[in-house]
């Protein structure tokens, strides 16, 4: 089978390429393996809700339009908020087809599926940034018995035994996860690297208003000083809640929760934490400052601040008095370990030279130089720092399917075949299915 | 702040540091280091070392000279006090580590650094390393760093700098990090003393 365009993945930024390419009146395929918004369906922890109030979550030609914009959608929310948007976009999406080859066939792509083998001359990888959760090399020291999950095993606290656990990383995913598994009675112990501290809300608006207004979040990735550092920041220390709980290290101390160093070594059975806790906290405090100040500037620059309730001063962060430098793992008071130490996107159905010498796929703010006609959407800052993000979707979808348009020129499938064999969208079907 | 616009000058050559960074990035084999140190007893605590040779950018290297290196213990441990201390190295190693570190970075980041001063403390129990009390560490139980910077910049950016330098230091990280040591050992017989046997 042929067509113009394949896009691997029907989740917010596969069908928001769907949209333009339909927009642009490119016949295209959606391969999704599982439903619209597998991942967010069956890879995430039971109590998670999306970082960004509901009001943020537009797609494109799809402002929010419920009833709680200020509220945070659950997963379960969000997999049939995507499913009502394939179907109100009609977005030519085939679910239960997995991927499992993508390489050269001449001026094509062939994308062998467990449906058999298509072409296209252009292929946009949708597969999303957290495939395969990244677990450090030290895990392998990990004592027998002691239970390791990652946050795609883990659902809740009751999945644990009643022993101690371990949480490794303090991103939003490890600042999450340990703050509900200390609250479920457990003792904690947090390993702290290097992290971003952000208020829930500063203000009177959600810190992800003040992101967006103050057009920080659409920094383009061309502009930024440092585009390494800015693709690998871990995600805000955030939780999407009723309470608009701000998720800081403070928070979590007051919980019970024991900050420790990063993880740094296992060695005959001790976990080993590094001494620099004291100086990655005063690094999130300074940049939370920063960036505090910086939407203070923006804010009275644009005349907002008559409309806004004061400036706020965000408290120091409170370093235990010694955190500790080990903790054994083999005296029964940890009995888990749960690895938050972020993910890595998958390309084990990528069969062209495109990887760097990490396994990442090389490329221009998604354009992938090497392989003319390959295009890769949903990676952090892609090409702006909300790449990642439901409403970073649109303006890096729109680039991308205008480049995508520039590069097919004259050369479109206009392969009836395909879409009359098809049903158009099966999404709603398995949607009710599920 | 820019460094284009300001005729900052820290010594520190930045560009050549980041063009460093975008090479290495492309060929990782060359961004792996050997640093090494030479060195012998001499008697009682006292050892003397040189450091010369290094291995880097997938080839040998040299520094310009070679630089002379020397430990001992002080009286109050009953040594004859010829040198510093090995740790009082390491404190000097992490000092000169974390304020190379802010020459660079307040270079980068367009600050005039009028003055930086250090003091380095490691604290320590020495009963861990006399052998008396099984409970106490070798190592030091805590390092202090104390900075006085006069610098063109605010309080704010000022700890930012030193905070980064933190953040990007080889030694902090050797002292705040576990790291797997293997001492190898070979048994020889030097050719001077069967030498001076025979005479």
């Amino acid at each position: 089978m042929r067509t113009s365009v394949i896009v691997i993945g029907a989740g917010h930024t596969g069908l928001a390429v769907s949209y333009f390419l339909r927009q642009q009146g490119i016949n295209h395929v959606v391969f999704e393996r599982g439903h619209v918004g597998h991942s967010w369906r069956t890879e995430r922890w039971d109590s998670l809700r999306m970082l960004t109030p509901n009001w943020q979550n537009r797609l494109p030609g799809a402002p929010y339009s419920g009833t709680d914009p200020d509220g945070y959608m659950t997963m379960t929310d969000v997999a049939e908020f995507l499913g009502d948007y394939a179907e109100q976009i009609d977005a030519p999406v085939r679910t239960g087809v997995t991927v499992t080859s993508v390489r050269r066939n001449g001026a094509d792509f062939q994308v062998d599926t467990t449906i058999g083998a298509w072409t296209a001359p252009a292929v946009v990888i949708a597969t999303g940034a957290c495939n395969i959760p990244k677990i450090p090399a030290l895990a392998k020291d990990v004592p027998a018995g002691i239970t390791q999950l990652t946050p795609k095993d883990y659902r809740n606290p009751e999945q644990l035994d009643d022993g101690g656990v371990l949480v490794v990383g303090a991103a939003a995913t490890g600042a999450q996860i340990a703050a509900e598994v200390r609250a479920s009675g457990r003792a904690v112990t947090l390993a702290v690297g290097e992290h971003v501290r952000m208020p829930r809300t500063y203000r009177g608006h959600d810190i992800l208003w003040w992101m967006e207004r103050s057009g920080i979040w659409s920094q383009r990735f061309d502009q930024l000083d440092d585009i390494v550092r800015a693709r690998h920041l871990p995600s805000p220390q955030l939780v999407g809640s009723t309470d608009k709980v701000t998720l800081d290290l403070n928070y979590l101390t007051d919980l019970g929760v024991q900050l420790a160093g990063r993880l740094a070594g296992i060695s005959n059975g001790v976990a080993q934490f590094s001494g620099s806790l004291t100086n990655v906290i005063a690094l999130a405090d300074l940049k939370a400052r920063r960036l505090l100040h910086t939407f203070d500037e923006f804010a009275s620059s644009e005349g907002l601040d008559a409309n806004l309730p004061a400036s706020e001063t965000l408290a120091d962060t409170h370093v235990p008095a010694k955190p500790p430098l080990a903790r054994s793992l083999t005296d029964g008071a940890i009995t888990s370990i749960i690895w938050a130490t972020g993910y890595t996107a998958d390309y084990s159905f990528l069969d062209i030279d495109v990887l760097d010498h990490k396994g990442q796929l090389k490329h221009d703010g998604g354009i992938v130089t090497d392989a003319p006609g390959l295009y890769r959407i949903g990676l952090p800052v892609l090409r702006r720092r909300n790449s990642t993000f439901v409403n970073g979707a649109e303006a890096d979808a729109h680039e991308i399917t205008d480049h995508l348009a520039r590069y097919l020129g004259s050369n479109r499938v206009s392969s009836a075949a395909a879409d009359n064999e098809l049903p158009a969208y099966d999404a709603v079907l398995a949607r009710s299915a599920s | 702040m820019t460094t284009a616009e300001t005729a900052v000058n820290n010594g520190v050559d930045t560009a050549y540091l980041l063009g460093a960074r975008a090479a290495l990035s492309d060929a990782p084999a060359a961004a792996e280091f050997v640093w090494r140190a030479h060195g012998e007893w001499s008697d009682g605590t006292h050892f003397k070392a040189s450091v010369k040779d290094y291995f880097g950018l997938g080839e040998e290297q040299t520094h310009l000279t070679e630089h002379k290196f020397e430990t001992d213990h002080p009286g109050t441990f009953g040594s004859k006090d010829r040198a510093v201390t090995p740790v009082e190295y390491v404190l000097v190693g992490l000092g000169g580590c974390l304020t190379a570190g802010i020459a660079s970075v307040a270079q980068n980041r367009g600050i005039q650094l009028k003055s930086v001063k250090a003091t380095i403390e490691g604290g320590m129990n020495v009963l861990g390393i006399l052998g008396g009390d099984p409970d106490v560490r070798n190592g030091f139980t805590d390092v202090t760093v104390n900075y006085e910077i006069d610098a063109d910049a605010s309080q704010a950016d000022i700890e930012a700098l030193v905070a980064q330098s933190q953040k990007r230091s080889a030694v902090f990280d050797i002292i705040a990090n576990p790291t797997n040591i293997t001492v190898n050992t070979a048994k020889v017989t030097v050719d001077t003393d069967s030498a001076a046997e025979v005479a």
